[in-house]
Parts: C-alpha cells; structure tokens; sequence
C-alpha cells in the first residue's frame, strides 16, 4: 500500500491527509514534533485569554485519527533522503515514504536585532510559543510591560492577549499607519484609533534597535531606534511576519528559494514530494497573490487540491478569488477580491471609502477607473456574505451594481442596523461632488 | 500545561482574577441581601417582613447590577470571554463545585422539603424563609406565599438582574439584546405576575402560565386541571382550548417559520434562566460525540415516557364519564394512534432518505409508543400500565422528570453540566420543537461560504453541546434538532462565519467537499462525482 507522509499537523496537512483518506484506501502518516494533535493555530489566542483552555482548539476528538487510519508520529524531522525516500529523525530513526508531502509553515522572522534569542523575546506561531508566553507574561505582576515589534495580524492579536490580562502594552510599528502595507488610508486610520481606544500604546514610525538584558539572560528594556528611548519591559513580542520554516531541507535535493519550489501542482523539483501551506512558494505568484501565501485559508485549499493529485486526479492548484479575513480587537474584518493598500495600489485602481460615525465600521470599494469593473471590497465591522462577491467577482460586475445590491450580501446577525442606504448615499454624494 | 485552571481553594490563588473596589462593594451589597434570605432560611424571626424582603431583593438585584455594569461598560463593546476558563466559578473549580452543591441542595429542599423553608401545614402562619415572602404574595394576590411563589420570585429576579448583565456583556448585539428582553418580558409577565392576576380575578382556576406549553406544562391535561378548567365556565374552557391549540397548532407554525428558537430562547422560562443566569456555565456543555449519543436517547426516551404518560392520564379518567361524554376511551386511544401513525408515515413518506439512521431509531420509538398504548388498552380492565397505576405514574413523572431532572440537575448542575442539560437531554418540549425544527423549519445557520478558521470559539460557547465548529468549517450549513438558536456562536465568531437565518426550505442542507475558495473548475469536478 501506498504510504503518504506528510511532515506538519497543521491545516495544510491534516486537510490533505483527510480528503485522501475520503478517496484512498492509502497509508496515511502525519509527523509533528510540535503537539500530539492537529489544534488550530489561529485560536492559540483565545486560550490565553480564557476564552478556551487548548483542548478547545483541537476540532477532531482523539480517537479521530485511529479511526480514519490518519498514523500520528511525534518526532523532529533532520533530514530527508529522496534517492532512498528516507527520512530521519532527530532521534535517529528513520522512516519510509512513498510520496511526501512538506507542510511545515512558518517561523517568526527575526531581523538580526541584538538581544532577539533573549528569555522573553519571542514570536507567537506554534505551542511552544504560547507555553513560554504564560511562563514570561503570566500576569502583570510578573510581566511590568510588554513590547511588540511588527505592525501585522499576529502583532494586533498579542497586544489584545496581553491586554486581557492587564499587561500594560506598547506597539512598535515601522510603518506611519497601521498594516498600510495592505490597508487602503481610512482604514489604516481607523484601527489605529481603535487600539489606542484600547489603552495600548500604539508607537507608528517606530524601529527596534535593540533588546536589553537582566543579569539573568531575561529581557530587561527595548531600545528604540528613531529616539534613543529605553522602554523597561519583561516581554518582546517579534511579530515582523514569518517565513517558511524549511531550514531542515537545506542539505537535500529539494529545491527552495524562501520556500519549498512547487510548480501549480504543487511538485517539488523531486518526483513524489510535494509541498503545500505556509511553506510552498510559486515560481510565481498566481495572479495578485504572492509566491509564499501565509494565510489559513490558502494552506487548506492547497491540501484539498493536492489530495485530487495524490489520489490519481492531478490537478493544479487554481485559487478562486482572493478572500481574507481577521479581527482587529473588536472590529471583524473581511475582504473579498482585491483592494490594495497605501502602498503599492495600482494606478487603474480608484477607491470608494465610507465610514460610520461610530468610528468601528466602515468599508472600501475598489473599482477600475477606466472600466468601472469591481475590484474588491475590505469591510470593517459589517459581515458581508462570502459566496455573494465569490459570484459577483466571478460575473465582473461593476461598482455601481455592488453597491446599488449590498443588501444581499449582507451578513451581519438579524436586527442589526443596515447601512446600505448611507452607504450608497455616500456613494451618489461623492460621484456628483468628484 | 502552563494554561491550567486553578483549582486551588486559597483565596489569594496566583492565577486570580482581580476584580475592582467597585465590584468589591457590589459583591457587599448583593452578598447582604443574600444574607437577608439565609437568616430567613434558618427561621431568625425579623420584625418587619416586608421592609426586609424588599431590602433583601433590591439589594441581590443592585449587587448584580453594579458588579456588571463595572464589569462591562468599563470596557468597549465587543465579545469580552476573557478569563471564563480561568475563573474558578465557570470551569468547574472550588466556587463551580460550590455553587452546584448549594444550588442542588435547594432544589431538594424546596421539592422535596418545603417545610424547612418555613411552608407551613394546616393553615398555620408561614415562616423563615416562605414567611418572608408573605407580603410580596399578599400583595400581588391576597393570599400567603407558598414555597413556589418563594422559587418564581427569586427566578424571577434572577432573569432580571443577569438578563441586565446579557444585555451589557452583548450591547454591540441587536439580536442578544432584543432576545433577552423577550425572555425577561415573559417570565416577568407571562410567568409570574398573570398568574397570579388571574388567581385574584379567579381564585379556583388552575395554576397556568400561558406561554408553558404541553408537553413542558405535562400537567395541563391532568384530571384535576382540566375538571378545574371546566368548571371554570367560558374562560376555563377557552384556557383549555388554547393549551391544545398551541401545542398543535401555533408550536409548529412558529417553528416552520423561525425555528425552535422562537419558544426556547425567545419565550420559555427554563431557557430564559439558562440564557441569563446560566450564561456563566455555557461553555461547560460537553461537545463530545458520545455526550451527542446519549443525549439523543435521552431526550427522545423522556419524549415517549411523557407522550404515553399523558395518554394514559387521560385515558384513565375519560372511562368514568364514558356514558354521557363522546369521548370514550376507545374513541381516544384510537385517535391518539391514528393521530401518531400519520405523522410517522407522513415522516417516513416525505423525510425518510434524509433522516437517514436516525429513521430506524423513530420506527423503534413509534413501534414502542403504539406497542404500549395498545398493551394499555388491552389490559385496560384496570387502569394499570405496567401495573403501576396511571396516576401513581403521572406522579413518577412529576418527580423524576418534572423535578428531579428539570430542577435539581437541570438548574442545580450549571456549574457543572452547563447552562442546558435540562434543555438538552430531558426536556421533551425541545425534543418535540426540534423534530419539527429538523423536519420542517425554515431555520438554519448558515456558514460563510471558506472563511472558517476552526478555531472552536463556536463550539465552545454552544451551551446545547452542538460542535458548531464541525459544521462550520466544511461550509455547511447547521440544520440540528437541538438548536435553540440562541445566536451566541454567531456573535463570538471572530470571523463572522454564521448567522442564523429564516430562509426557503430548499438548500437548507448544503453538504459540500471542497469549500468556497478553489477555483469553481475543481468544485464542479468534486460536487459532479
């Protein structure tokens, strides 16, 4: 019998293993140095708020695995040896595969900041991360103040985690708006009231120079770069991105660049090993996606596509319209299509911004200015249906459609109040004055 | 594992969650009035009754009120859990445990033992604790408390007091504040004060809440209720009407139109003190498939004992009067299962395929129902079922059912159970409303076509144990029979993936293999095969 091991069980390769135990028979074998059972990453947050205790983030049961004959496997993978198809272990044993899947994700970056391997420098991506959180930043006796460095999605969710328990918050971001990286203006500005709403000391235009020891090997201060001011603190959070967490691949066959090479089959340069999630990375990125894609949605979409290939059926990966989602503090936030940011939006590219008074919602519409054709759409505190824009997209409808129809994709929970009439008011208003 | 729960008993365990000085004087100021009522309880004689009870509930009323309004309104809106498995109280530690025990204890005392609340026999002046609520009583109705006026007081502030604090802890939420209000409007209308209304304009009428529904009021069609009910002329008998036309008529139409959530998390009392009181503990519902398991037998097993106790309730009295009434046993247990064949062949006929296993579960169910009507029937030379006497099992139910299961476990184990183990396992109104929610409901919750992140913040608010999560992150739609539609899942989702509905019966079950986001190419492919 066939036997696929797939190294990492996170959503990438525990969405493969199951939909090739849907349609094999096949030996299925998940390796995972990091937790016995797959558990979703994204809730690692709510566990340390006390939304949930860990058990929590795990969505199958245990007996799950034994049942669906998924083999589970602790064990740190050293090196891989595609002539002998050979794995081995940290641990000195070995094991055989017949075709091999990489899902291993991300690791935080680290940009080479003295003193970033201190006792309570960390990022916040896998188990280990949340364990040693609760052991530097258990409570704000222990934990005087935190730092975090990096303005992203990880960055937002450790300021609201600390904030739970009380700890006293300073946010360092390079940029001089939050995430404008990827949010158009308004946007960027609205959330940055809304964590300074919060009582966390938001700091944007603002580098790390360095972390400062104790006599003890623990964080003590932060320097920054722009002032030269020392912030007294006992946690760093470095939330500057992550990158693909391949370092264990470098002396074998397998091509990488920042990630595992695939090809839209998701193949590697090596036959019968493949890789897929937070680690693959495109020769190119498809359409306006980037090479490397570290998004939740995007892992479990390569493992539902590379179980058709691995079970006879091969099939490219072909992502449907872009879709993200997150929540900044309280505001939720979705976006379908592609709106650009600050920086980087192109120049066919026009906006439609509202905002709600209540400073929590608002939404933009990207637009061609030339076409009129809809772009895509970021909301911030209103839900809008997934499958409405994944057709409205599909049917190259044009802004004045969308917003004349927004009711329909409206999402938000019954009694709500509906916006779509401000909302195209808003929208007539600024037509006639532009 | 660094993120224990605490399970330390010391007062000053490290982990703790502080609380302010305001929430500090709260807690005072509600622990007093507290105090008021367990020096009732233990019969220490207080001069002025109705001075002390209205301190007493203003200020347990006042101490909740203050402590949530420090608690929410300090922060911004939004969903604020943090803390909920931390705390001792609401992940089963020393003060879960705690509160179950004392809770529990109550229950037993107040079914079992009224006279140690001070319900006094033969006419004599009540004391300690129903003493104490005496003026309240006469003043609602001119006459002295009983222990259940005593428990319907204190449901009722209770509703009132943590109904205030749903509403803070959700005040970003239309929908949770416009439900809660429902509930508190009929337990404090509906509930406790028309009753007692009614007992002042008619003072022989039975006992009835107009919103308790058969099967949950399994007492409605009870000898001495419906001769009570009749012998009160046009207003009994329009009463008695009503009961058989909202159990047969409006139950389902309200639940082909907006789900069970309607009755259960809009209206009934049972829920409305789980929605309000019990939203501390709604995480602590057990999400396994095993609990998933027992909870259907349960449920269905309480819905035939009480389906076959009423018919031979019924049955029972209606021999007596057979000569001069057209209702004679046989016309009615005949009815009862011509009544009960239509809708399991109407069932099997229209739903068979998508019930799927659980259809063999409903003939065994049904099998069993008629097997035993008719066996009562034919035996019927007595008025023996099982050879326990109708009336001695209608006293079965109302302990162990009625009682034991709905009160002591069912509100006496919050702590530990959850919010809804009554309404889960026992209660044969939810089993009724959630065959007909499973069947025939426009009601569903729909999932937001890819964007699950399964992250179990669903799931884990989901006081009626349904592993939301299971569903939400294959895209499906949710289309469960023990869904009360309380909407919390949908309001702690920080993606905003689900949302109950009223929708068209067609695609109201949607399963896909491949969610919204591939390329529509490999979803025709996958949905073709």
């Amino acid at each position: 019998m066939e036997h696929i091991v797939i190294i990492g069980n996170g959503i990438s390769g525990v969405t493969l293993a199951r939909h090739v135990r849907k349609l094999s028979d096949k030996k299925i074998t998940i390796i995972s140095a990091e937790t016995d059972y797959f558990f979703s990453r994204t809730a690692l947050m709510y566990v340390y708020m006390g939304h949930m205790k860990f058990e929590h983030t795990q969505p199958y049961e245990n007996w799950f695995w034994e049942k669906n004959r998924i083999e589970l496997k602790k064990g740190y993978v050293d090196t891989i040896d595609t002539d002998t198809k050979t794995l081995v272990f940290a641990e000195g044993d070995q094991m055989k595969y017949d075709k091999l899947v990489i899902a291993t994700g991300s690791k935080p970056n680290k940009f080479g900041w003295p003193g970033q391997d201190l006792i309570g420098a960390q990022g916040l991506y896998s188990k280990q991360d949340l364990d040693n959180m609760e052991v530097v930043a258990p409570n704000n006796k222990v934990c005087k103040r935190a730092v975090i460095v990096g303005g992203g999605l990880i960055g937002i969710e450790l300021a609201e985690m600390l904030n739970s328990r009380e700890i006293p918050v300073t946010f360092l971001v390079r940029e001089d708006s939050f995430w404008n990286g990827v949010l158009p203006k308004g946007e960027s500005r609205m959330i940055n009231r809304h964590i300074k709403n919060h009582h966390i000391d938001l700091r944007l235009s603002t580098n790390l120079k360095a972390i400062n020891s104790d006599e003890n090997g623990k964080v003590k201060s932060v320097i920054i770069e722009e002032t030269g001011e020392e912030l007294e603190c006992n946690f760093v959070g470095l939330t500057a991105g992550v990158s693909p967490n391949i370092s264990f691949l470098k002396d074998s066959k397998i091509e990488t660049k920042r990630g595992v090479l695939v090809n839209r089959y998701l193949e590697t340069n090596i036959k019968d090993v493949y890789a897929i999630g937070d680690c693959a990375e495109q020769h190119e990125g498809i359409g306006n996606r980037r090479p490397i894609e570290a998004v939740w949605y995007t892992g479990r979409m390569m493992g539902e596509t590379l179980a058709q290939t691995i079970c006879d059926n091969p099939l490219e990966y072909k992502p449907g319209h872009w879709f993200n989602s997150a929540k900044f503090l309280d505001i939720e936030y979705q976006t379908y299509g592609w709106v650009f940011g600050e920086r980087g939006q192109p120049e066919y590219e026009k906006h439609f911004h509202w905002k709600h008074d209540d400073d929590t919602k608002c939404i933009t519409i990207a637009y061609h200015k030339d076409t009129n054709a809809f772009l895509g759409i970021n909301t911030f505190g209103i839900r809008m249906r997934h499958e409405t824009f994944d057709k409205w997209l599909t049917e190259n409808r044009d802004v004045d459609y969308v917003i004349n129809n927004l009711k329909e994709a409206n999402f938000d929970p019954e009694f709500y109040k509906h916006f779509e009439k401000e909302i195209l008011a808003t929208y007539n208003n600024q037509l006639q004055t532009v | 594992m660094s993120n224990k729960i605490n399970h330390s008993m010391s007062l000053a365990s490290p982990d703790a969650f502080h609380i302010s000085t305001k929430q500090k004087v709260a807690l005072g100021i509600g622990l007093v009035g507290l105090l008021i009522l367990a020096l009732a309880l233990f019969n220490v004689h207080l001069p002025n009754t109705g001075l002390f009870l209205t301190l007493s509930l203003v200020m347990i009323g006042a101490g909740v009120v203050i402590y949530s309004r420090e608690a929410y309104l300090t922060k911004l809106e939004g969903i604020k859990n943090d803390g909920t498995w931390f705390k001792s109280i609401s992940s089963r530690g020393f003060w879960g445990w705690a509160l179950g025990v004392i809770l529990t204890s109550f229950y037993i005392v107040l079914y079992f033992y009224p006279q140690y609340l001070g319900l006094a026999k033969d006419g004599a002046p009540n004391t300690g604790l129903v003493g104490l609520f005496d003026p309240l009583s006469n003043l609602l109705s001119g006459r002295n408390a009983s222990q259940w006026f005593v428990y319907g007081s204190l449901y009722t502030i209770a509703i009132l007091a943590f109904g205030y604090k749903f509403i803070l802890k959700y005040r970003h939420n239309r929908y949770q504040q416009i439900r809660t209000m429902s509930v508190m409007f009929f337990q404090l209308g509906f509930a406790f004060l028309i009753p007692e209304f009614m007992y002042v304009m008619n003072n022989d009428l039975p006992y009835y809440d107009l919103k308790s529904v058969w099967p949950l009021n399994y007492y409605i069609f009870d000898e001495w209720s419906v001769k009570g009910f009749l012998s009160n002329g046009n207003l009994g008998l329009a009463l008695i009407v009503f009961g058989i036309v909202s159990t047969f008529l409006i139950t389902p139409i309200l639940t082909y139109k907006y789900g069970k959530r309607w009755y259960c998390s809009w209206v009934c009392g049972c829920g409305g003190l789980a929605e309000t009181a019990g939203d501390s503990f709604r995480q602590l519902s057990s999400k396994k498939l095993s609990a998933w398991k027992l909870e259907r037998w349960l449920i269905h097993t309480v819905l035939v004992f009480s389906v076959v106790m009423t018919t031979a309730m019924v049955y029972s009295y209606l021999g007596k009067d057979s000569n001069n009434f057209w209702l004679t046993r046989d016309v009615f247990i005949t009815a009862v299962i011509v009544f009960l064949t239509i809708i399991f062949a109407g069932v099997m006929y229209f739903r068979g395929k998508e019930l799927g296993k659980d259809a063999k579960a409903g003939a065994i169910g049904y099998g069993a129902v008629i097997a035993l009507l008719l066996f009562m029937h034919f035996t019927a030379t007595t008025e023996n079922l099982f050879f326990i006497k109708g009336g001695t099992l209608r006293s079965i139910y109302g302990i162990y059912i009625g009682s034991i299961f709905s009160g002591v476990i069912g509100t006496g184990f919050y702590p530990i159970l959850g919010s809804r183990s009554w309404c889960r396992f026992g209660c044969p109104m939810a089993a009724i409303l959630g065959f007909q929610q499973r069947l025939f409901s426009k009601f569903r919750i729909t999932t937001n076509g890819g964007q699950c992140i399964s992250c179990g913040n669903c799931s884990n608010s989901c006081e009626m144990g349904i592993d939301v999560r299971a569903y939400a992150q294959k895209g499906e739609n949710i289309i469960r029979s023990s869904c009360v539609g309380c909407g919390v899942c949908s309001a702690v989702c920080p993606r905003g993936v689900l949302k109950l509905e009223n929708d068209t019966m067609d695609g109201r079950i949607n399963p896909t293999e491949i969610l919204l986001g591939n390329d529509v190419d490999l979803m025709d492919f996958v949905n073709k095969k």
